[in-house]
């Protein structure tokens, strides 16, 4: 079972984003970046897979070369090889580019499953798995918070509103994996230093053969202002003295809920 | 006047409430058509039309409900061909994400993903959407030939019936519908029982964040919910932690809410917590921490223990509806 994940580097969530005022581009400077903890829950997914049926997990990402540390980093939790796609002309590729590049930089691999996040932290377009599986004319299972194979087929139980979905498609196909889908497992020692010696190929954009037809070239949109959102006002805060329910109940009586 | 079509989700013939939301932004912009797809959607034209829906192009093959989005892209692929719309809009759904990202690398256009606004720009739309939990807006147009296809989060549109709606076209499809390709299909679809009114109808939720301490805490939420009829929500802290189901989410990656009222209990208000939340039309905020972000958008905000506050609060409920 050959594996491929798509996994993407970010800022870390958890510091305070923040956008160029006129290239209107995330600011990366002097942010940490990290593997897109939702890309985890991917490369685990597809290590899981090889180890029960046998295989190897490749995993691509396209950025600039710091990228490389994502990369790392799903090789250090046990994927066999990386393959990074970089060039200046990819900068601020939109989510069709982005697909574009990945396609082409994988499409003469053979692999069963190619598995990617449902949607990447900073960008939640969840746009580019869909899109990777329209121009690799594969199907897609999406929102997976299970996923099985057996028999030249993969199986997922879909999320939806009500429940999930079982839902089963023939391989090759692209899976999209939701965080409740397994525990991601920490890198161990040994596995960071093996992933040292592990090989990680750098392509540009005229090895996938898409000069002048990804990235800046062929953008499809463009965003052209930001501006701050309109906060709420704050209204009464009271200290609960044994009065607190009371209060809450009166409040609630005056808009009728009571 | 530029064409903007809408793809209308439906159950069982009745047109999901996302569906009137983007018919309400469609007649704004331009002339509203409206594609529906599935068993019995042609049962939903009346209501649509209502929304505003001048055009309704319905395919009712049974392959729309079982085969996972790609019959809805090759159908919207062959009517573009002809229709040539310059706008589409989809919900930010399970069903719609995936069909309008297909739908944009099969022809190149494109694809804007989590929009809360539509606005015309220069001749052409431009799309509004949240950024860094919701802090900052961003406006995104589009560079390629139209149609420029649009997600827009549910509840982002408050859905109107139009004042004048007219008799609407509805055009029957009946091409059939290619299933020789590999496709994901539906083998069985599993619903979760669920008490009292849905997140996403709820005048009222009550929701809980890690403040509550424990996962069992959550029984007196559902005890206050049921007490005054409101739905439970809960914080991505708590559903990481396996207490609730993700369907119980609210926020930036979970889902949007427009209740009369909601009150968060024991959250403390993160922005991608925030934004799933702060279109509700009043806010109660229960947390012992007086810094707590959540009392900047709280109307009230009682700064305590929910371990007290919250057993005194349905006693209090069920008194005052004893009387
Ligand atoms: C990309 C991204 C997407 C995200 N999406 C979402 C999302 O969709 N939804 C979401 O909710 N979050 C989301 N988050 C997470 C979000 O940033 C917060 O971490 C989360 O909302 C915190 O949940 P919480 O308030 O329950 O927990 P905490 O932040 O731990 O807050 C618990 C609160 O309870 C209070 N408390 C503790 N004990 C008591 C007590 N006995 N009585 C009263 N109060 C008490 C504390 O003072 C504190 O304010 C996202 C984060 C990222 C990075
Ligand atoms: N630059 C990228 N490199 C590799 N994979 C990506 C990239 N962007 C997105 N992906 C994959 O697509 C998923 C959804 O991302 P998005 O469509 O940006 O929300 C991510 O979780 C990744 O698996």
């Amino acid at each position: 079972m050959n594996v491929v994940v798509c996994v993407k580097q970010i800022p870390d969530p958890n510091a305070p984003g923040k956008l160029h005022p006129e290239s209107k581009r995330l600011v990366r400077e002097g942010v940490d970046l990290i593997l897109d903890p939702g890309d985890e829950h991917a490369v685990e997914a597809g290590l899981q897979i090889v180890e029960k049926e046998g295989g190897e997990v490749t995993v691509v990402s396209m950025g600039p070369p710091k990228a490389m540390d994502a990369i790392r980093r799903a090789l250090a939790m046990g994927a066999a090889r990386g393959i990074l796609i970089t060039d200046t002309a990819l900068e601020s590729s939109d989510a069709l580019s982005t697909a574009r590049a990945i396609a082409a930089a994988i499409k003469d691999r053979t692999f069963d499953l190619l598995i990617c996040g449902t949607e990447s932290t900073d960008g939640s377009s969840g746009a580019v798995p869909a899109q990777l599986a329209e121009l690799l004319g594969l199907p897609l299972l999406s929102f997976a918070k299970r996923l099985e194979v057996a028999d030249g087929k993969a199986v997922i139980d879909r999320q939806t509103d009500e429940g999930y979905d079982v839902v089963e498609a023939p391989l090759p196909a692209v899976v999209t994996v939701t965080g409740g889908i397994n525990d991601a497992r920490y890198p161990a020692l040994r596995g960071i230093m093996q992933a040292k010696n592990k090989e990680i190929k750098q392509v540009g954009i005229a090895e996938i053969g898409l000069e002048g037809k990804a990235g800046k070239a062929a953008l499809t949109q463009e965003v052209v202002e930001v501006v701050p959102a309109e906060a709420r006002k704050a209204g009464e805060v009271v200290e609960d003295k044994g009065d607190g329910a009371k209060r809450i109940a009166d409040f609630l009586q005056a808009l009728k809920v009571i | 006047m530029p064409s903007v079509w809408v793809f209308a989700e439906t159950a069982d013939g009745v047109p999901k409430p996302i569906a009137l939301e983007l018919l309400t932004k469609a007649r704004a912009l331009g002339a509203a058509v409206a594609v529906a797809v599935g068993p019995g959607a042609g049962r939903a034209a009346e209501a649509l039309a209502k929304y505003g829906a001048t055009r309704i192009y319905v395919h009712e093959d049974e392959a729309f409900k079982d085969v996972v989005a790609t019959p809805a892209v090759d159908l919207l692929a062959r009517l573009f061909e002809k229709e040539r719309p310059d706008l589409m809009l989809f919900g930010m759904t399970y069903e719609g994400r995936d069909i309008a990202a297909r739908l944009s690398a099969r022809l190149g256009v494109a694809l804007i993903a989590n929009a809360t606004d539509v606005i015309k720009r220069n001749g052409s739309f431009a799309a509004v959407s949240p950024v860094f939990g919701g802090s900052m807006l961003v406006t995104t147009v589009p560079k390629a030939q139209p149609p420029v296809l649009i997600l827009l989060r549910p509840k982002a549109i408050t859905a109107e019936p139009a004042s004048e709606p007219v008799a609407p076209q509805v055009e029957k499809i009946g091409d059939p519908v290619d299933t020789s390709k590999p496709a994901a299909r539906v083998l069985r679809r599993e619903k979760q029982k669920a008490q009292g009114p849905r997140l996403d109808d709820a005048t009222v939720i009550v929701s809980g964040g890690r403040g509550l301490g424990a996962p069992e805490n959550f029984k007196m939420l559902d005890e206050l919910a049921g007490e005054i009829g409101a739905a439970v929500g809960a914080s991505r802290a708590v559903v990481d932690a396996g207490w609730k189901p993700y369907s119980f989410q609210i926020g930036q990656t979970g889902k949007t809410v427009k209740p009369s009222v909601y009150i968060a209990v024991g959250i403390s208000g993160a922005m991608q917590h925030t934004v799933g939340m702060k279109g509700a039309k009043t806010i109660i905020a229960i947390n012992k921490d007086p810094e707590a972000p959540i009392f900047k958008l709280a109307d009230l905000g009682v700064i305590g223990d929910v371990h007290k506050i919250v057993p005194q609060l349905i006693q209090e409920v069920r008194a005052r509806k004893g009387k």
